[in-house]
C-alpha cells in the first residue's frame, strides 16, 4: 500500500454505477435466473407466459412473501428466526378459533393475532438481546412452543365459514385482461413495500444493516442496538402473524399442522433473494424475487405434470448451496473486515 | 510545527479528580487532564497505566466511580458513546470501529440521518453531499457510495475522523491511529491532525510511539499505575525525561534475575532462526534461544511479537528462512511437527485456544503429553502421578485433580496450561503473554517453576508486553518493531532502555 493520496485518487477513478458493484451480482443472478425459467417455461408448456400465471405466484406465496420480509430484517441483523411457520400454523389456529367457536368479530380477532404475534416474537428478541442466548436455540424453542400451544387449542383443523372472512377470502382484485389478485396479494405486495422503504429509508433499517455489519461498532457509533435487536424479533413476528391471517384466507382454516417447515422455505426465499445469512447486506426487493423464483420452481414442476413435487425441494436446495457459494465469492472480494 | 504559547490557548475539555475501580484493581485514580482548543495533546503510559480507562471515561464506554468532566465550562456525564458524541466528543479507535458493509457516505451519518419532511425518511441524498463534503475537508476524494471494507485501513481511519468532525466535534480522541499504519499513511494522517489543530479543536491522541508525540504535540500528559505523573509542554520534556516519566524511578532487580542464572554463554542453541520472515507477517528476523535461556520477547501490540511465534510454532509457515532445533534444519508445515521436536507453545488467548473448560484438571494436563503418544494409552495411575507432581510444583489451586478446569480462577487456568507443556519436558517453551490477567502471586509461582526448569535446561522464549517482567526475569531480551527485530538488549537492562528500543527512539 503507497500513501493515502493515490489510494484515493485511484478509488475515485474506480466508481462504479450500482449494478456493477460486486454486492449486487447475486441478486442480479437472482434475477437473470427468473427471467430464464420463466423463458424456458414459456418455451416448454403451452399457456405459460400469460400474466395470471405470474399473478398467481403472488397469490400462491402471499404468506411466504410476508414471513420472508420478517425474515430479511432478522438475518440481516446477522440473527436467525426458526419460529415464524409455527406462528403462522398458531395464528391461523387463533384466528379460527375466535372466529368460528366463540363468534368474535374477525377485525377484532385479526387484530388479537397481530398483537399476539407481535408480542411473542418481542419475547423472543428480549431474550436474545438481554440473555445473550443465541438467536437459534431462542427461536427453536419458540417454534415449538408456538406450534405446541396451537395444538392444545385445537387439536382438529378448523374449517372456517364465517361469511365476512370467506367473501374477504374470495374476493379478486381485477386487473383487466382476466387476470386478478387475491387480497393476502395485495397485502403482499404492501408488505414489500413497507419493508423495502423500512429498510432502505428508516433508521430502525440503517441500524439493523450496522449491527449485521459489526455489532461492536454499531454500539461504539452511538446506535441503538439493544432496541433495535427487540424491535427485528417483533417485527418477524408481526409478518409471522400477517402471514398467519393470510394462511387463514387461503386455506379458509386454522390447522396446528399448517405452514410446516415454511421457516426454511423463507430462509432459502432470503438468501436466494441476495442477503446475506451472516448480515449486514441484502435487500427486502430481493426477497420478494426470491420468493417467486422458489414458487416458479413449483409452478414449472406443477405445469410439467409428471416430475414429482419434490423436485421442488431438490432444485431449492441446489439453489440455495450455489447462492451461499456464490456470495463467498463475491463479498470475499469487495469488503475485507 | 511551532509550539504555541501555552497559556494563550482557551481549555475546552477539562476533566477532574477521574476514578474508576474494576474489581480489585484501581484502572484510574484521581487523574485530572485538562484539553485546550488548537492542541494536540499526547496521552502517555506504558500498558495498564490506564490510557485505555480514561479513553473510556471520556467516550461514555464507562461511567467514572468520581470525578467530573467539563465540556466549555459545563458539566457533562456521557453514560453512551451517542452521548458523548452529542456532548462534541468524538473518537477514533485504534480498530476502526465503522461498519465494513454500509457506504462511506452512511457510516458519516449513521445515527444522524437528514431527513425529509414527508415521513421522516432519510434523505440520502443529502447524506451522498454531506459525505462529500465532509470528506473534502480532509481533502479525500472517496466513492461515498462504496462500501466501507472496500477500502484500506488507513482511508477507513481518514472516515472515522471525518465522521467525528461531522457530529461537530469541539474534542477529537485519536487512540492509537497510527498502529496500524504505514510511514506514507501516518504522515497523511498528521497533515490531517494539524488542519484540524488549525480549526481550533482539542485533540487527545494517544501512542506508543515517541517520535510520532514529538512530531505533531504541544502537550503531554504522562501516566503511570492510574495516577498523574504530570502535564508537560513538549518543549520542557525531551524523550529521555518521557520515558522515565513513563517508567518512574527504576525499580531495583528483583532478586534471582541476576548474573549466577545466566546461562553458559556457549550453551548450544535450543533454536535457531536465520531471516525466518513471512510476507505480509513479518520481515526476515535473526532469533537464537540458547539451551537453559530465557529470551524475553518484546513491542507493541502488532509488532511481529505473535507472528514471530507462530511462525516458530509452525502454525504459520515461513516463507523464507531456515530454522534450526537442536542443530537439525526443520521446516515445520504443521505445529504438530513442532510438538514432535519438541517445541511447546503457550498462547495468549488461554479461554479460546487453550484449556478445554469442561476436562478435569488431569485429563487437561495430560492432553499434550496424550496427543503425541497417539493411540498407546496412558495408565491412570501415571495419569493421576505426573498431575500431582504439577498440581503441587505450580501451586496449583484446585479441590481436585478430577476439578473441571472451567471452575478454576484465571490464574490457575493459566498455571494448567502451563502444566501441560511442562510434561512434555519440550526442548523449548514458548508463552505467548502468560501472564496477562492474572494476579501477582499467580504470576510468581508460574515465573518460579518455568525459571526452575530453564536451570534445568529448557530454552523459554518469553514474550511479553509489560517491559518490567522482561527485564526481570530474562536474560536476554529482543524487541520486535514493525515486523522486525528492532534489537537485542542484555538481561538486567533497565526498563527505559527496553521501552526506548520498543518505542523506536
Amino acid at each position: 500500500m503507497n500513501a493515502v493520496a493515490p489510494a484515493a485518487t485511484s478509488a475515485a477513478a474506480g466508481r462504479r454505477p450500482w449494478w456493477r458493484r460486486r454486492a449486487q451480482v447475486p441478486l442480479l443472478v437472482t434475477l437473470v435466473l427468473f427471467v430464464a425459467m420463466a423463458g424456458a417455461g414459456g418455451v416448454l408448456y403451452h399457456g405459460f407466459l400469460t400474466p395470471q400465471v405470474f399473478l398467481n405466484l403472488l397469490i400462491d406465496n402471499a404468506f411466504l412473501c410476508i414471513v420472508a420480509v420478517g425474515m430479511t430484517f432478522v438475518i440481516l441483523a446477522g440473527g436467525i428466526d426458526l419460529s415464524v411457520g409455527a406462528v403462522v400454523a398458531f395464528s391461523t389456529v387463533l384466528l379460527a378459533e375466535l372466529v368460528q367457536r366463540h363468534g368474535w368479530p374477525p377485525l377484532a380477532a385479526i387484530a388479537l393475532v397481530l398483537a399476539v404475534g407481535t408480542g411473542f416474537g418481542a419475547g423472543m428478541g428480549v431474550l436474545i438481546q438481554r440473555f445473550r442466548l443465541q438467536p437459534f436455540v431462542v427461536t427453536l424453542a419458540g417454534m415449538f412452543l408456538a406450534r405446541g400451544v396451537a395444538t392444545l387449542i385445537s387439536v382438529d383443523s378448523i374449517d372456517i365459514d364465517q361469511p365476512w372472512l370467506a367473501s374477504v377470502a374470495n374476493l379478486r382484485l381485477p386487473l383487466g385482461g382476466g387476470s386478478m389478485l387475491s387480497v393476502g396479494a395485495l397485502v403482499a405486495l404492501a408488505v414489500v413495500a413497507a419493508g423495502a422503504l423500512l429498510a432502505g429509508a428508516s433508521s430502525f433499517g440503517r441500524t439493523v444493516y450496522a449491527i449485521g455489519g459489526s455489532e461492536s461498532s454499531a454500539r461504539l457509533m452511538g446506535l441503538p442496538v439493544d432496541a433495535t435487536v427487540v424491535r427485528v424479533y417483533a417485527l418477524s413476528g408481526f409478518c409471522a402473524a400477517l402471514a398467519g391471517v393470510v394462511y387463514t384466507l387461503y386455506m379458509l382454516s386454522g390447522y396446528s399442522q399448517h405452514a410446516l417447515g415454511l421457516e426454511l422455505d423463507a430462509i432459502a426465499a432470503v438468501v436466494i433473494g441476495g442477503t446475506v445469512l451472516a448480515g449486514g447486506s441484502g435487500y427486502v426487493l430481493g426477497t420478494l424475487l426470491g420468493v417467486l423464483v422458489l414458487g416458479l420452481i413449483q409452478t414449472l414442476i406443477v405445469f410439467d405434470g409428471e416430475l414429482s413435487s419434490w423436485w421442488t425441494r431438490i432444485v431449492i436446495g441446489a439453489l440455495l448451496l450455489a447462492f451461499c457459494l456464490l456470495q463467498r465469492l463475491f463479498r470475499r472480494k469487495e469488503i475485507k473486515p | 510545527m511551532t509550539p504555541v504559547s501555552p497559556a494563550a490557548r482557551p481549555v475546552v475539555l477539562q476533566a477532574r479528580g477521574l476514578g474508576k475501580r474494576f474489581g480489585a484493581t484501581l484502572a484510574l485514580d484521581g487523574v485530572d487532564l485538562a484539553l485546550r482548543a488548537g492542541e494536540v495533546h499526547a496521552l502517555m503510559g506504558q500498558n495498564g497505566a490506564g490510557k485505555s480507562t480514561l479513553i473510556k471515561l471520556l467516550t461514555g464506554v464507562e461511567r467514572p466511580d468520581r470525578g467530573s468532566v467539563e465540556l466549555d465550562g459545563r458539566v457533562i456525564a456521557p453514560s453512551t458513546p451517542m452521548e458523548a458524541q452529542r456532548d462534541g466528543i468524538g473518537t477514533v479507535y485504534q480498530e476502526v470501529n465503522l461498519c465494513p458493509n454500509l457506504s462511506v457516505a452512511e457510516n458519516l451519518y449513521a445515527g444522524r440521518y437528514p431527513r425529509r419532511r414527508r415521513l421522516r425518511m432519510i434523505d440520502w441524498r443529502q447524506v451522498r453531499d454531506g459525505a462529500r463534503s465532509l470528506l473534502r475537508q480532509l481533502h479525500l476524494e472517496l466513492d461515498v457510495d462504496a462500501p466501507l471494507g472496500s477500502y484500506p485501513v488507513a482511508i477507513r481511519q481518514m472516515v472515522a475522523i471525518a465522521r467525528a468532525l461531522g457530529v461537530s466535534a469541539r474534542v477529537l480522541i485519536l487512540d492509537e491511529p497510527t498502529s496500524s499504519l504505514d510511514e506514507g499513511e501516518v504522515r497523511e494522517l498528521f497533515r490531517v491532525i494539524a488542519q484540524l489543530r488549525e480549526r481550533g479543536m482539542a485533540i487527545l491522541f494517544v501512542t506508543h510511539f515517541l517520535d510520532q508525540v514529538y512530531a505533531v504535540s504541544d502537550r503531554i500528559t504522562v501516566l503511570r499505575d492510574g495516577c498523574r505523573v504530570g502535564e508537560y509542554a513538549v518543549a520542557d520534556l525531551p524523550p529521555a525525561a518521557l520515558v522515565n516519566a513513563m517508567v518512574g524511578r527504576d525499580l531495583p532487580t528483583v532478586a534471582g534475575a541476576d548474573a549466577e542464572r545466566a546461562p553458559p554463554p556457549d550453551a548450544p542453541p535450543a533454536i535457531d532462526a536465520q531471516g525466518l520472515g513471512c510476507r505480509g507477517k513479518l520481515h526476515p528476523v535473526d532469533l537464537q534461544v540458547r539451551r537453559g535461556e530465557m529470551l524475553g520477547l518484546g513491542g507493541l501490540l502488532g509488532s511481529g511479537r505473535t507472528e514471530l511465534a507462530r511462525l516458530l510454532f509452525g502454525l504459520d509457515r515461513a516463507e523464507r528462512g531456515e530454522l534450526r532445533i537442536g542443530g537439525e534444519r526443520v521446516e515445520l508445515k504443521h505445529p504438530a511437527d513442532a510438538v514432535v521436536r519438541g517445541l511447546a507453545l503457550c498462547p495468549e488467548e488461554r479461554k479460546t485456544d487453550g484449556i478445554v473448560a469442561e476436562l478435569s484438571v488431569r485429563e487437561n494436563i495430560v492432553l499434550a503429553l496424550q496427543a503425541r503418544q497417539g493411540w498407546r494409552g496412558m495408565s491412570r495411575a501415571r495419569q493421576d502421578e505426573l498431575a500431582r507432581q504439577l498440581v503441587q510444583a505450580l501451586g496449583i489451586k484446585a479441590a481436585d485433580i478430577e476439578t473441571p478446569v472451567g471452575l478454576l480462577s484465571g490464574g490457575n487456568q493459566q498455571k494448567v496450561m502451563l502444566a501441560r507443556w511442562l510434561v512434555t519436558e519440550p526442548r523449548l517453551l514458548i508463552l505467548d503473554e502468560p501472564t496477562r490477567g492474572i494476579d501477582v502471586a499467580a504470576k510468581q509461582e508460574l515465573m518460579a517453576e518455568v525459571t526452575r526448569r530453564a536451570h534445568a535446561g529448557m530454552a523459554v522464549l518469553f514474550i511479553s508486553a509489560e517491559t518490567g517482567e522482561l527485564t526481570r526475569w530474562c536474560d536476554r531480551i529482543a524487541v520486535m518493531r514493525e515486523r522486525r527485530k528492532a534489537g537485542e538488549l542484555p538481561g538486567g537492562s533497565t526498563e527505559a532502555r527496553v521501552l526506548a528500543m520498543i518505542a523506536g527512539d
